[in-house]
C-alpha cells in the first residue's frame, strides 16, 4: 500500500533528468524506505544518520576508506572481457566486474569497511551483523578483526547448517556466531535477532546491516559504500570500450551489489540496468525469493518495500538455492527504480543458476557464487537483445568456493 | 483523538487513587476458544484495560515468550482480523473495559489503513500500539484512526531525551506507554527507582497517564511499579503461563487468569504515590 505521501514523482517509463537525488530528507524513495523501527531505536538511527552525513562531508573519512579499499580490499577490481562467454552467447561483448577478487571473495567487504570506519568514528565498541550465506558475516568478522572490535554475527540455524565453511571462517576471525532458531531460522530471522540485540545494547553497539535495506540511513549508506563498484565500471568502460556499456546486469537478494553497480548509471538513461531475482523453483510456485515479481508493498526490518507476504500480512519465507538471495524483501531503492521503470527486473530459477554456474566455470575458468550465477543466467538473453558490437557488464559479485558442496549435492555428486 | 472508554477508566482509577492493571494476551493463543475464555475472564480477574496482541511472523521487539505466543497464535490460524474478531465477541458482554490492540505495522498496511480502522472500530477497539511505527511514519495511520476515534498510543523509552519526548507525545491521546527497559519484552527487569523519574518526565511532557511495561513479571514488581506509574502492563509472564499450561496438560484459561488475579491484586494493594499524583 502506498499510503505515504509520495513527493517528487517522475513519470514512469520516462528517462530521468540529472536530478535523481533519492532518498528524500525522510529517507524515502518515493513511497518506499523510511524509518519503521521501535521507538527505542529512533534516537540511535538519528545519531547514525547525523554521523554518516558528517563523515560523508569529511574528505579525511573518504581518504581513509579509499586507503583501506586499495590496500586491504584490493580495489580496484578488474573489468574482465569474457571472450568465451561472449562467443557462447553470440551477442554483445560480455564483461565481468570481478568483485569476486576482493578480499573475502565478494562485494560485501566494500560496505563493511565503510561502516566499521564509521562505527569507529562514532566511538562504538561492539559490532553486530546478520548474515544469510555467510558472506556478509565473514566480511563483518574480517573488518572487526582488523580493527580489534568484538563482533557477534546472527545467522539462521538453517543457514549455519548449510554454510559450515563460512561459520568456521567467522569463528576463526574471532567473531561469535549466534545460531538463530526463532521463526524460520534463516536470514530474515537473523535480522530480527540482530535488531533485538541492537535495541538491548543501545549505547555501545554498531549494527552493520549487510544489504541496502533497513531503516534510513542504511539503504542510502550501503548504496553509497557499494557505489564504488559502479563508479569503477564507468571509468573502466570508458577506458576499455571508449563508451558506457549498453547494459549492466546484477543479481538481487536485498540488492546491495546491484544498487552499487546501478546507482552511478541512473542518470545515464541509455544504460539499461537489469536486476535478476531468484525464482527458486519458479515464480508460479510458492518457492521463490522474487519480492518484486512475486510480492507486494509492505513494512519489514525498518523500511517499506516489496515483500513476500500472505493475505494477513505475515512474511513468507523466500526460497532459493542461493542462501544469499532467499530474503523475502528487497532494498527500497530497487522497489522505487522498479516502479518508475528506470531499472528492469527479471528472474532466474535454481536450475538456470546451476547451469550458469557450470557454464562460467567451464568457459572462463571462473567459479562464480550461486548469487551472480542467477545474473549470468539472464546475461545471454540480454547480450542478444543488445546485439553484436554492444557491451554488457555482468556483476560477478562473489566467488563460488562457498557453494561447491551445495552445487555438488544438487548435481548428485558426493564429495 | 480521545476515546471515551480509556479516558473514563483512567478518570475512575484516579478517583480511586490507584494504578491500572493492564494484562497483555495474544489473539488465538493457543486456540480461539481458549483465547476467548481468557479474554472474557480478564475483567473479573482484575484487568482494568486489556492489551490484545495480534500474531505477526516477525515480532522484532519481542523476547522469546511473546515470540512463542505469536507462533502459537499463527499456528491456530490467527492474524490481525481474527484477533479483532475476538474483541468483537468480547464486546458482546463488556462495553466498558478498554481494549488496546498491539502489534506490528505490516498486517495493518496489508489490510489498508482505512479498512483496518473501520474494522477495528466495529470490533470495539479503543487504542492501538504499533511497535514499528514511530511518529515520523505515523501520519497516514493517525489520519485513518482519527476518523473512528481510536487512539494511537505512543511509546516513550529510556532512549527518549526531552527533545525526542516532545515529538513522541505530540498530538497523542489516551495514555503513553513507557517502555521501562532498553530491550525486547520479557527479558530485563524493570527497576522502579529508575522508572519513577522517567514516568514523571513523560507525564509532564504529555499531560496523560503513563503505563509502564517491558520487564514486569511478578506481583512484587507489579506493586512496586504501581506505586510510581498510572498503569502496569504485564505480558510475557502471562503468555508464559499459556506455555506452561500446555506443557503440563492443564486447562489454559484458569491458569492464566489465576496469574492475572495475583498480579491485579498486587496492583490494587498499593496507592499511587501522593507526590506523583500531584503532578498530574
Amino acid at each position: 500500500m502506498n499510503a505515504q505521501t509520495p513527493i517528487r514523482t517522475p513519470t514512469p517509463g520516462q528517462p530521468l533528468s540529472n536530478a535523481y537525488a533519492w532518498p528524500d530528507a525522510q529517507g524515502r524513495f518515493g513511497p518506499y524506505g523510511g524509518q519503521f523501527v521501535a521507538e527505542t531505536l529512533m534516537p540511535l538511527i538519528h545519531e547514525l544518520d547525523a554521523a554518516y552525513k558528517a563523515a560523508k562531508a569529511d574528505p579525511s573519512f573518504q581518504a581513509e576508506l579509499d586507503g583501506f579499499l586499495t590496500h586491504y580490499v584490493g580495489r580496484e577490481s578488474p573489468l574482465y572481457f569474457a571472450e568465451r562467454l561472449t562467443d557462447h552467447f553470440g551477442g554483445a561483448r560480455i564483461w565481468l566486474k570481478r568483485e569476486d577478487l576482493n578480499h573475502t571473495g565478494a562485494h560485501k567487504i566494500n560496505n563493511c569497511m565503510g561502516q566499521i570506519l564509521l562505527a569507529r568514528r562514532m566511538g562504538k565498541t561492539r559490532i553486530i551483523a546478520e548474515t544469510g550465506a555467510g558472506q556478509h558475516g565473514v566480511a563483518s568478522a574480517t573488518v572487526s578483526a582488523r580493527f580489534g572490535l568484538p563482533c557477534t554475527v546472527y545467522m539462521g540455524a538453517v543457514d549455519v547448517e548449510r554454510q559450515q565453511p563460512n561459520v568456521f571462517r567467522m569463528r576463526l576471525l574471532g567473531s561469535e556466531v549466534f545460531s538463530v532458531t526463532a521463526g524460520a531460522a534463516t536470514l530474515k530471522d537473523a535480522m530480527n535477532e540482530a535488531m533485538r540485540d541492537w535495541v538491548t545494547n543501545v549505547s555501545d553497539t554498531y549494527y552493520i546491516i549487510g544489504t541496502a535495506a533497513g531503516p534510513h540511513p542504511y539503504p542510502a549508506m550501503v548504496r553509497d559504500f557499494q557505489s564504488v563498484i559502479g563508479k569503477e565500471i564507468k571509468t573502466q568502460s570508458m577506458a576499455r570500450m571508449g563508451k558506457l556499456p549498453e547494459a549492466v546486469v546484477a543479481c538481487i537478494g536485498g540488492g546491495s551489489n546491484a544498487i552499487g553497480a546501478f546507482h552511478p548509471f541512473i542518470d545515464d538513461a541509455a544504460v539499461r540496468l537489469i536486476g535478476v531475482e531468484a525464482a527458486g523453483h519458479g515464480l508460479d510456485t510458492p518457492d521463490h525469493a522474487a519480492s518484486l515479481k512475486g510480492g507486494r508493498s509492505g513494512v519489514l526490518h525498518g523500511n517499506r518495500t516489496y515483500l513476500l507476504q500472505d493475505d494477513d500480512g505475515n512474511i513468507v519465507e523466500g526460497h532459493s538455492i542461493s542462501a544469499g538471495l532467499d530474503y523475502p524483501g528487497i532494498g527500497p531503492e530497487h522497489a522505487w527504480l522498479h516502479d518508475i521503470g528506470r531499472a528492469e527486473y527479471r528472474s532466474a530459477t535454481d536450475n538456470e543458476a546451476l547451469e550458469a554456474f557450470q557454464l562460467c566455470s567451464k568457459l572462463e575458468g571462473i567459479i562464480p557464487a550461486l548469487e551472480p550465477a542467477h545474473a549470468l543466467a539472464r546475461t545471454g538473453e540480454v547480450a542478444r537483445e543488445v546485439g553484436k558490437g554492444g557491451d554488457v557488464v555482468l556483476l560477478m559479485s562473489g566467488r563460488g568456493d562457498k557453494d561447491i558442496f551445495q552445487v555438488a549435492k544438487h548435481l548428485g555428486v558426493e564429495l | 483523538m480521545t476515546t471515551a472508554r480509556i479516558d473514563a477508566r483512567f478518570a475512575a482509577l484516579k478517583a480511586e487513587g490507584r494504578a491500572a492493571f493492564i494484562p497483555y494476551v495474544m489473539g488465538g493463543d493457543p486456540s480461539r476458544e481458549e483465547a476467548l475464555a481468557i479474554l472474557k475472564g480478564l475483567p473479573a480477574a482484575g484487568a482494568d484495560i486489556i492489551e490484545l496482541g495480534f500474531p505477526f511472523s516477525d515480532p522484532m521487539a519481542e523476547g522469546p515468550p511473546i515470540q512463542r505466543a505469536a507462533i502459537r497464535g499463527l499456528k491456530a490460524g490467527f492474524g490481525l482480523r481474527s484477533t479483532m474478531d475476538l474483541a468483537r465477541e468480547f464486546r458482546k458482554g463488556d462495553d466498558v473495559t478498554p481494549i488496546v490492540l498491539m502489534g506490528y505495522l505490516n498486517p495493518i498496511e496489508s489490510l489498508g489503513y482505512d479498512a483496518f480502522a473501520a474494522y477495528a472500530a466495529d470490533c470495539g477497539i479503543d487504542g492501538l500500539i504499533v511497535v514499528d511505527c514511530p511518529p515520523e511514519e505515523a501520519g497516514p495511520l493517525i489520519a485513518a484512526l482519527d476518523k473512528v476515534s481510536i487512539s494511537l498510543i505512543r511509546l516513550a523509552t529510556p532512549t527518549s531525551d526531552d527533545a525526542r519526548l516532545k515529538i513522541v507525545v505530540q498530538g497523542t491521546s489516551g495514555f503513553v506507554y513507557y517502555v521501562a527497559v532498553a530491550g525486547v519484552t520479557g527479558v530485563k527487569e524493570a527497576n522502579a527507582d529508575v522508572v519513577a523519574p522517567a514516568v514523571m518526565r513523560v507525564r509532564k511532557a504529555s499531560g496523560l497517564p503513563v503505563a509502564v511495561g517491558f520487564g514486569v513479571k511478578t506481583p512484587e514488581r507489579a506493586a512496586e511499579i504501581a506505586r510510581v506509574a498510572d498503569a502496569v502492563v504485564v505480558g510475557s509472564a502471562l503468555v508464559d503461563e499459556v506455555a506452561a499450561a500446555l506443557e503440563a496438560g492443564e486447562a489454559v484459561a484458569p491458569r492464566v487468569l489465576a496469574r492475572v488475579k495475583a498480579l491485579g491484586d498486587a496492583v490494587r494493594s498499593v496507592r499511587t504515590g501522593a507526590s506523583l499524583a500531584e503532578t498530574v
